[in-house]
């Protein structure tokens, strides 16, 4: 057992989660690998949109994971790091938004 | 920025046998990963054979105008192994006999021997099919002796094939030195001022990509689509097919891998990625690689493991093709290298 909750070499196991379920495993890995093939959106523009999921769910396997993706697809470090803000956008958007919610019950409590 | 090879630092790893000890020792020694060997013997290819003879692939030096940081020949302005033209003729006579449709020139910066030229002339001679040589492209701007590189390439409707790491700067740069991506654009552009590369034209140009890193290459196709795109966009420059080509675990790509702690993770990114399919088709099984100084390999990867052919025949004066082809292939595990996802070779995927 690690002393940490994350160890980077835990990413090489994953797949060993079919191991103690292999139905729903198996199930798991056909359809993510079928959701990152190319379909209407690129193999590339997944690749991207991973990357910017990855970090807002501050996934570190992901984060790993889909920076060398976006590596071996040629994807530049300047395309990755837009793709970590419009995440990071949507983050910061998904909180001030809430402020219209204070702004409405500020309004409503007050004469 | 690397500026001298392995060999003239007196690096460990410029050993064959070093690299060796690394790539049989470790985690595959461990059992942590399988070797090589037992996943091939799973699918009845151990030992390797060859099939028929395709591909006659010569290095004719080590010495080269770049140091890139991942190159497995450990090339470089400071390698002195050139082939001689006693060597050369040797190998014409080969080439005038050979049921190979394939010539492949490498090196190092092939056009670097001074009988480089008068190699290809003699070569071109004996009508092989396809007569390829691999150019880095910036030899062709690095001296005025070079300019008229495309010409002559073109008078004796020589293949070029050359390395482009990147459609961007930055990424070019980083791999292979500073420069390098001006002058490459410029190299490109002067062989489409020839016909080289153009859409339909006899004139091939291919273009090789290697990851700038301890990553795999991306699919051939898609990489493919997005350089012709950036390419033309960018500079007006056509060429034919893109070759993604996975770096193998020897020499600077080695050196580098342990440095920066990359090692055991990419050994595990290319045993997850071992594709089955691909091992009937690797390249040791239609190639034979010959060494500046006449020995045989079954590859070019060979040949820097100084792996020589297990066979009697083991030198260019003593070439008997038959006798050759009858040989088990030396492989270990940088040969995950070549099976890989859609598996690599000097003509790119193999499955």
């Amino acid at each position: 057992m690690a002393d940490s909750y994350y160890d980077p070499k835990d990413l090489r196991k994953f797949g060993k989660i079919t191991e103690w379920s292999e139905n729903l495993g198996t199930k798991f890995f056909d359809y993510y690998g079928e959701v990152f093939k190319e379909g209407a959106l690129t193999a590339r523009e997944k690749s991207l949109i991973a990357l910017a999921v990855a970090h807002t769910e501050k996934c570190p396997y992901c984060i790993d994971a889909y920076t060398k993706d976006g590596l071996q697809k040629g994807i530049t470090k300047e395309e990755m790091m837009e793709a970590v803000h419009v995440g990071a956008a949507i983050k910061s958007g998904a909180a001030l938004v809430h402020g219209v919610q204070m702004m409405n019950k500020h309004d409503k409590l007050s004469m | 920025m690397a500026t001298k090879s392995l060999q003239a630092k007196g690096e460990d790893l410029a050993i064959a046998n070093k690299q060796l000890e690394i790539l049989n020792g470790g985690i595959f020694a461990d059992g942590e990963l399988p070797y090589f060997k037992d996943n091939i013997a799973k699918i009845g290819h151990f030992p390797l054979r060859p099939k028929k003879l395709e591909i006659l692939q010569i290095n004719v030096g080590y010495m080269c105008n770049q140091v890139c940081e991942h190159c497995h020949v450990d090339a470089g302005p400071d390698r002195k192994e050139i082939m001689t033209r006693e060597t050369m003729q040797q190998c014409l006579e080969v080439i005038k006999n050979t049921g190979a449709h394939t010539l492949d020139l490498t090196g190092g910066a092939p056009e670097m021997n001074p009988d480089f030229r008068w190699f290809v002339e003699e070569a071109a001679k004996a009508g092989i099919k396809d007569f390829i040589v691999r150019s880095n492209l910036t030899i062709i701007r690095a001296n005025k002796k070079y300019y008229d590189l495309p010409d002559f390439f073109k008078k004796h409707n020589v293949h070029v094939i050359s390395s482009m790491p990147h459609y961007t700067r930055g990424k070019t740069d980083k791999q292979r030195g500073d420069g390098v991506f001006d002058k490459s654009i410029k190299a490109l552009q002067e062989l489409n001022e020839r016909g080289y590369g153009m859409p339909g034209s006899d004139l091939r140009l291919d273009l090789v990509y290697n990851p700038s890193g301890a990553y795999l290459p991306g699919d051939q196709m898609a990489l493919q689509a997005d350089f012709k795109k950036a390419l033309k966009e960018d500079f007006n420059i056509d060429f034919h097919n893109l070759f993604a080509i996975t770096n193998l675990p020897i020499a600077r790509f080695l050196d580098y891998l342990i440095a920066s702690e990359n090692y055991e993770d990419y050994m595990y990114a290319l045993v997850e990625a071992y594709n089955p399919s691909t091992v009937a088709n690797v390249m040791c099984t239609n190639t034979i690689s010959i060494s500046w100084d006449g020995w045989l390999y079954d590859c070019d990867f060979n040949q820097m493991l100084d792996l020589k052919v297990a066979s009697k025949v083991k030198h260019i004066k003593d070439y008997n093709e038959d006798i050759l082809n009858d040989r088990n292939i030396i492989i270990s595990q940088h040969c995950y290298g070549c099976t890989a996802g859609s598996g690599s070779s000097c003509q790119g995927t193999v499955a």
